[in-house]
């Protein structure tokens, strides 16, 4: 009798251990959480909730550096079901070999280029074609508390050519531009590229980055 | 010149207001997973059986700058706003520009292309609207 008992307990102690098993190996994350609970508990939780998070997890929102730059199958867009998504470069082998930053695709892009870590083409037949880069910084005074915002033609023009800019987003006139936070996180102005393809708009200090002369205290303001 | 106060207060108002999203920004919802700046296509691609396609611009920009592509090539700054086809790609015009076993692989590799999971509607990924959308209760919006 207690030997069937005990029997019986190895066995759902052993379906319990291996199905918290597939739950952990199931959590891309691994974490180690759900090894602590009684062995049969995520066995019966793992289908209902295929990543097993737990709900007191330190970030809630914050994406887990885990998450970074991972491969196209695992991105949550390719269809890892498609023999064209398990060709395709997984973005952290590319990286390796370039500066990073904090934001985006952690990669410092302009760095990159300066370090000529990267020699993108200026012309699509042509490897040697090189860009007509402008050194022209123009800034703009912003009111309140925040840095002013430095736009510098040269890490742009390096990249980028005059029409793409001038006239449709910008009129190539100091001031003639209205531009604001607002209409930069709604995708317009420089947030045509900022928070697209360019660095995000996280970055504030990369645009706020000159210190302002005068005292900040502007009466009215 | 003296402001008149309400004006000051809209204002901070809308700065306030900024500041919200901005936070918000900042706390990325996790499922958002691809690479910044990853760009489905998907005007055509679904209604015709074909999985959406995906263009990833880390990849493109190793190996051409922008200008390339946005002012030589004329693609428009605008996810699904040039409407390309087959058609056109490969009459030689946009991806067909350089995919075209010259420059790059050439258009028989359709799987190559064509990787999205069906359904994903035209987006940039992770871009700063797609980021505050999902909050207000669209996961995976279009931007
Ligand atoms: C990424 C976008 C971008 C690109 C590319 C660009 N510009 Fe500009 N340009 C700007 C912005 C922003 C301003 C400032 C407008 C303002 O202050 O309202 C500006 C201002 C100017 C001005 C006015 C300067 C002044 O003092 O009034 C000139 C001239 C100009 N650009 C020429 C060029 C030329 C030539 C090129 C190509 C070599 C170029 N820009 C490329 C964004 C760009
Ligand atoms: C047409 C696209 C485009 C627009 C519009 C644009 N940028 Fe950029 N910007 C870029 C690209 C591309 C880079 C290169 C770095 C990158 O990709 O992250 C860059 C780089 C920069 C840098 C250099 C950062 C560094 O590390 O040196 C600053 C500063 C900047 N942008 C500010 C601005 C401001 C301010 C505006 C609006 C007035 C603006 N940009 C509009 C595309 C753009
Ligand atoms: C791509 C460049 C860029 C980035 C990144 C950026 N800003 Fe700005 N910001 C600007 C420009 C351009 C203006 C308008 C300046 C003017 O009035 O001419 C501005 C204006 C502002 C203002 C003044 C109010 C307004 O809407 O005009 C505040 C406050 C501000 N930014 C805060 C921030 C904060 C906080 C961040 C980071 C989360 C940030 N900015 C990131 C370019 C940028
Ligand atoms: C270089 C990238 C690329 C390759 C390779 C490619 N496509 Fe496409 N294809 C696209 C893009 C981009 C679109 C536009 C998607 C949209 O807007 O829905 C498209 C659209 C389509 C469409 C819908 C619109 C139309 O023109 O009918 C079909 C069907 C299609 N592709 C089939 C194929 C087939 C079959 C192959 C292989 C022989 C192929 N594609 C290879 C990029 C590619
Ligand atoms: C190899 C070609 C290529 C290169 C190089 C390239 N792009 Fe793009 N870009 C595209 C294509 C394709 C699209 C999507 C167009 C469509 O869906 O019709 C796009 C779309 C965009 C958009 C529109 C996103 C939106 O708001 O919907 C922006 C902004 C952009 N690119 C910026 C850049 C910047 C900045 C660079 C340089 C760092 C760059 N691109 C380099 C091909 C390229
Ligand atoms: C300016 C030239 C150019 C244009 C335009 C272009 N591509 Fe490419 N693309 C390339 C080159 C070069 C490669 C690398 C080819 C190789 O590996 O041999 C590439 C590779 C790719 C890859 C494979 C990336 C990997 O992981 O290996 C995909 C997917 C792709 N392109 C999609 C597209 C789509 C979709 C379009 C149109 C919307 C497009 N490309 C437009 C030049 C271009």
């Amino acid at each position: 009798m207690t030997r069937r008992i005990s029997t019986l307990f190895l066995t759902v102690f052993a379906t319990g251990l291996l199905g918290s098993a597939a739950a952990i190996a199931q959590d891309a994350k691994g974490k180690p959480a759900a090894a602590a609970a009684p062995a049969a508990a995520p066995a019966a939780a793992a289908p209902a909730t295929a990543p097993a998070t737990d709900v007191n997890r330190f970030n809630r929102l914050l994406k887990p550096a885990n998450q970074r730059n991972l491969p196209p199958t695992q991105d949550g867009i390719h269809d890892p079901a498609s023999e064209g998504t398990t060709a395709l470069m997984p973005p952290l082998s590319a990286f390796e070999t370039l500066p990073r930053s904090n934001a985006g695709n952690r990669v410092n892009w302009v760095k990159a280029l300066e370090d000529r870590a990267i020699n993108p083409r200026w012309d699509r037949l042509d490897p040697n074609a090189v860009p007509v880069v402008m050194d022209l910084n123009i800034v703009r005074e912003v009111k309140g508390s925040m840095p002013d915002v430095v736009y510098p033609h040269k890490q742009h023009t390096e990249w980028l050519d005059c029409s793409n800019c001038h006239p449709a987003i910008f009129i190539p006139q100091k001031g003639a531009n209205q531009i604001s936070m607002a209409a930069i996180l709604l995708g317009q102005k420089c947030g045509v590229c900022h928070g697209k393809v360019a660095f995000p708009v996280s970055e504030c200090r990369l645009c706020h980055s000159k210190k302002k002369d005068g005292p900040i205290a502007r009466t009215g303001q | 010149m003296k402001q008149v106060p309400w004006v000051t207060r809209v204002r901070r108002g809308l700065t306030a207001l900024l500041f919200a999203v901005v936070a918000i920004t900042l706390w990325t919802p996790s499922d958002s997973r691809a690479e910044y700046g990853d760009i489905v296509i998907n005007n055509y691609a679904d209604a015709a059986g074909m999985r959406p396609a995906i263009f990833p611009h880390w990849f493109h920009r190793i190996r051409f700058r922008c200008k390339v592509c946005h002012a030589d090539l004329g693609f428009q700054f605008k996810a699904g706003g040039n409407e390309i086809t087959m058609l056109k790609i490969i009459d030689g015009q946009f991806c067909g520009a350089c995919h075209n076993g010259e420059i790059a692989w050439s258009v028989e590799n359709c799987d190559l292309c064509h990787s999205g999971k069906p359904n994903t509607p035209t987006q940039v990924h992770e871009s700063t609207i797609q980021k505050l959308a999902v909050p207000v209760g669209q996961g995976g919006s279009k931007k």
